[in-house]
């Protein structure tokens, strides 16, 4: 099976589940900030992705999808969102990080068949900080690095099943 | 379609700006804005207000989208306002709850603007 890009939904096997994910969050950039995200020539380090946006997928699919990136492309992101000239836009950072996951969590499950009805989602969580370490009891993790105007973004799916 | 009324329903105050820019570079003439950030503030609003169109997310706190549609027909003011949904929940059964509840659109996130005027004009121009 070709996974490269999956051109349509229906019949999404999980062997394709990295290319639908990575799809899911370019998608997401592309509608509702205007940007096109590009794939690193390599994955890029952890260290300075210090916030952290989730959101909880619990029913047919259970785990934890995070979106992380650095304070400064949250900033970007939710400027981005909102259309402003500045990249202050205050508390309104983590709204835009939080609305990112859970879109992005949404997308995800919206293409893959029968997920949509079968899977909830859970309200968004942002964590910011440069020294902490989240660990859920999982046994599979999806991991999508891409670049945001030239910036490290991971969004990793993280799973129970 | 000129100098719509219209009344954004979602509790995260970016989504609501990203939907009125949506709506404006669409090429709708919106006359004015108003905002909520739940079903119950929404109600609140239209106490007093008579809007045009009612765009509303569907998970929300205090009072979800479905619930404030089926509270929607007892307000005078929200007899006959076409409600368009704008929601990441994007299955048939969230479609079919939604619509029976009275939603007379629903817009899966993320979208474009294209896609709000779409749905917008659709319901705008329905007859009843």
């Amino acid at each position: 099976m070709n996974c490269d890009r999956p051109a349509t939904i229906a019949g999404t096997g999980r062997e394709c589940w990295h290319s639908t994910l990575q799809l899911a969050v370019e998608e997401v950039f592309e509608l509702m900030l205007d940007s096109a995200l590009e794939i690193p020539s390599e994955p890029p380090a952890a260290e300075g992705l210090d916030v952290t946006s989730m959101v909880g997928l619990a029913g047919q699919l259970c785990g934890v999808l995070c979106v992380c990136c650095s304070t400064k492309s949250a900033s970007r992101i939710a400027a981005r969102m909102l259309g402003a000239d500045s990249d202050n836009c205050g508390p309104q950072i983590w709204d835009a990080m939080g609305e990112i996951s859970n879109m992005v969590a949404g997308n995800f499950k919206n293409k893959i068949t029968g997920l949509g009805d079968g899977c909830m989602l859970s309200v968004p969580t942002v964590i910011s900080g440069g020294d902490y370490n989240l660990r859920s009891l999982v046994n599979e993790q999806i991991r999508v690095s891409l670049l945001f105007e030239g910036k490290p973004l991971v969004v990793t799916l993280e799973l129970h099943n | 379609m000129d100098n719509i009324k219209v009344l954004i329903v979602d509790d995260s105050s970016v989504m609501r700006k990203i939907v009125e820019r949506s709506l404006r570079q669409a090429g709708l003439n919106l006359a004015q804005v108003l905002e909520a950030g739940n079903g119950v503030e929404a109600l609140a609003a239209l106490q007093t207000e008579k809007v045009d169109l009612i765009l509303c997310d569907i998970n929300m706190p205090v009072m979800d989208g479905l619930e404030f549609i089926k509270q929607l027909s007892a307000l005078e003011n929200g007899k006959g306002v076409p409600v368009v949904m704008i929601t990441t929940e994007g299955s048939e059964a969230h479609v079919v709850q939604a619509l029976s509840a009275g939603a007379r659109g629903y817009i899966r996130k993320p979208f474009t603007p294209d896609q709000i005027k779409e749905h917008v004009l659709a319901v705008l121009t329905e007859k009843p």
